[in-house]
């Protein structure tokens, strides 16, 4: 797993509320066998026109040139639906380290931490300040200080992380190194 | 100390708590297919371990499934790919296969409860969000990722955070033509699809408990819909006369024993929940939805939101989107509105009740010629119950054809797809933007409702049917 400190990028605005793992990445590219190449087939149809990929949509943020950048910040209940990892691939592979929402579904929280892409849940209020940014401003994350800033006013807010996974994210740890070093544990409970 | 039925489960599975961290979690039963777990596979694989405990598994073939002619090969390669992924990966690590023409192939949470795989007091988890199914016996059951299905092939845990508790008690006599499809839309409705996000609900009252095992397994099903972790249910005689007899429940001395056990899995007196919500039985109508999220949904006989009642900016953005994918007007009533194709399937609605509740309303009737319909029984079993019963005649005799197992056009990873544009009344689970077909236009609604749709080629109130 890749690794995650600090980070400083432009971020790329979603306003859109309820965001599901189906418009994430949409059923029909969930027949791979591996892990590689869904990021350009990520938010595939609200992207292209009849899903044709010279017929980009003129209004979804991904087409739109002025944005850029690693961060993709989300309205409220961002991946909810279906548990599909391959909504955290495509998310990486397209090439965002971090998720910011107001409200992130469970599942795909774990998945996200689970690959390196760190969610960062902030009020209300702050995701309000960020979406009024404009595209050139830029978004400071770190992990160790839990904190994420708006660089151009210097807003700054406090992210919720337990301390397991931060140590697992700062590291590029995963829980399954963990786990294997806890096969007598789990040989003596299955024992009980 | 007083505990909920989900902490004496919990508790008594925590092989590890670790400190401001996840605890490490003992799964029981764990339930893989074909698109959630080739990924996993290749990561035991690159790192050269075995599975831990292979015969803690059941795998099947479900997602990409044809409905059709499933003993010719699957012709959409990549979905062949897929499957075959699967067979080889199950022979070598020495998993258990209900594959494509094995006669206890079916949707994952079809299956497992209809083998007596699920049982109460258990731990079961796949990678499938809907895995929430299985906690209709009282056990705590739920949808993983790829990378945690890897966890549990590893050393049969997984770290999870505990989750808070929900209760919602139901209380009182449902009303004709309402059953528990209806009970969890109209769930969803009132607390949103976020509404239980980062809790386990737990299901209870006097509604819940007259359900059979299959009404309780739709509910069930549905928790993941507002955003819950999983949902339960106590186990109680109607559970227990559900397993006895299938093909792996406890059998001789075990079962008494498991009987024993399982009759202390309830929630305690004064055990506390985070949050309760109390809901009486007689206030529930025969629901649908309307939007492109599961807590969009409303009577039958109700009309849409206007715009005007929504305050905050995204939300109304969000609203009038959603309007404008489902082709629908703010403030309108449904009822009456037609619809081109009719959808009875999926891990929510393809168990034999369905089929029998289906079959009850169509009968001697014809379906409404405009009508196109999917209609796939959850597992081969289910079809064969179908045929035992005579219910395939009486949907030949409306002209409605049954298929073969599989998921179908729920989530249409295979050819079964709602055109674009489209309407289509579905028992399945979600209602998003594409999940039936790019630009498929989902109404969900009970098996009942689906059947009253099939006469009428319209919106329709069962109970206008029924009466």
């Amino acid at each position: 797993m890749q690794s995650l400190q600090k980070i400083t990028s432009r971020f790329i605005p979603l306003r859109i509320e309820n965001v599901d793992t189906d418009q994430i990445i949409p059923a029909r590219f969930l027949k791979a066998t591996t892990k590689d190449g869904f990021g350009k087939n990520l938010f595939r149809d609200w992207r292209y026109e009849n899903d044709d990929e010279t017929k980009p949509k003129a209004d979804f943020v991904l087409n739109q040139q002025q944005y850029s950048g690693a961060i993709l910040v989300a309205a409220k209940n961002f991946g909810c639906g279906s548990s599909r990892e391959h909504a955290a691939w495509s998310i990486q592979d397209y090439g965002f380290k971090v998720v910011v929402s107001s409200f992130f579904a469970d599942i795909f929280k774990n998945n996200a931490l689970n690959n390196g892409v760190l969610p960062v849940t902030v009020s209300d209020a702050f995701l309000q300040q960020i979406f009024a940014q404009g595209a050139e401003e830029t978004l400071s994350v770190d992990l160790e200080a839990q904190t994420i800033t708006i660089d151009a006013t210097g807003a700054e807010e406090r992210f919720d992380i337990n301390a397991y996974k931060k140590t697992c994210i700062l590291n590029g740890y995963d829980d399954i190194d963990y786990l294997l070093n806890m096969k007598p544990e789990i040989e003596a409970f299955e024992k009980k | 100390m007083e505990k909920t039925l989900f902490e004496k489960i919990w508790d008594k599975h925590v092989v590890k708590q670790i400190e401001d961290g996840p605890s490490v979690v003992y799964i029981d039963k764990h339930f893989i297919h074909e698109v959630t777990s080739p990924q996993a596979f290749s990561g035991i694989e690159k790192r050269g371990i075995q599975l831990f405990r292979p015969k803690q598994i059941v795998a099947t073939a479900d997602h990409n499934v044809p409905t059709m002619q499933q003993e010719l090969p699957i012709k959409d390669a990549l979905s062949k790919f897929q499957v075959d992924t699967l067979i080889e990966n199950c022979k070598k690590h020495g998993v258990e296969l209900y594959g494509l023409g094995h006669k206890y192939q079916g949707i994952v949470h079809v299956i497992g409860p209809e083998l007596g795989i699920t049982q109460p007091g258990m731990t079961i988890v796949c990678g499938d969000s809907h895995t929430s199914t299985h906690g209709a016996f009282g056990s705590i059951a739920f949808g993983i990722g790829t990378s945690e299905v890897e966890m549990v092939f590893a050393a049969q845990c997984i770290m999870q955070t505990k989750p808070k508790v929900m209760r919602i008690n139901i209380d009182g006599a449902l009303k004709n033509g309402v059953v528990s499809k209806d009970i969890i839309l109209y769930i969803i409705a009132q607390i949103s699809a976020s509404g239980a996000t980062g809790y386990f609900v737990e299901y209870a009252g006097s509604a819940i408990r007259a359900l059979s095992m299959e009404a309780r397994m739709t509910i069930c099903n549905m928790s993941i819909e507002m955003g819950a972790r999983g949902g339960m249910i106590a186990p109680d005689q109607t559970t227990f006369d559900y397993i006895k007899g299938r093909l792996f429940a406890p059998q001789a001395a075990d079962w008494d024993h498991k009987l024993a056990e399982w009759s202390q899995l309830y929630t305690d007196a004064d055990a506390k929940f985070d949050v309760e919500i109390n809901i009486k039985a007689e206030d529930i109508d025969p629901m649908i939805t309307y939007g492109t999220n599961p807590g969009m949904g409303l009577s039958v006989r109700g009309t849409l939101p206007t715009i005007e009642s929504f305050t905050d900016a995204t939300e109304k953005q969000n609203y009038e989107k959603a309007l404008a994918y489902m082709g629908l007007t703010a403030g309108q009533s449904l009822l009456g509105m037609p619809v081109q194709n009719v959808f009875i399937g999926s891990c929510t609605n393809s168990r034999i009740e369905d089929f029998r509740l289906v079959a009850s309303i169509i009968k001697g009737k014809q379906k409404d010629p405009n009508i196109k319909t999917l209609v796939v029984p959850g597992s081969q079993e289910v079809a064969k119950q179908i045929k035992a019963e005579g219910l395939d005649k009486i949907f030949a005799a409306a002209g409605v054809e049954i298929r073969q197992a599989g998921c179908s056009a729920c989530l249409g990873m295979n050819e079964d797809k709602i055109p674009a544009g489209e309407y289509c009344i579905s028992t399945s689970n979600r209602n998003f933007e594409g999940r039936q077909g790019a630009g498929a236009r989902t109404l969900l609604a009970s098996p009942l409702t689906a059947a009253a749709a099939l006469l009428t080629g319209k919106i329709t109130d069962i109970r206008d049917i029924l009466n």
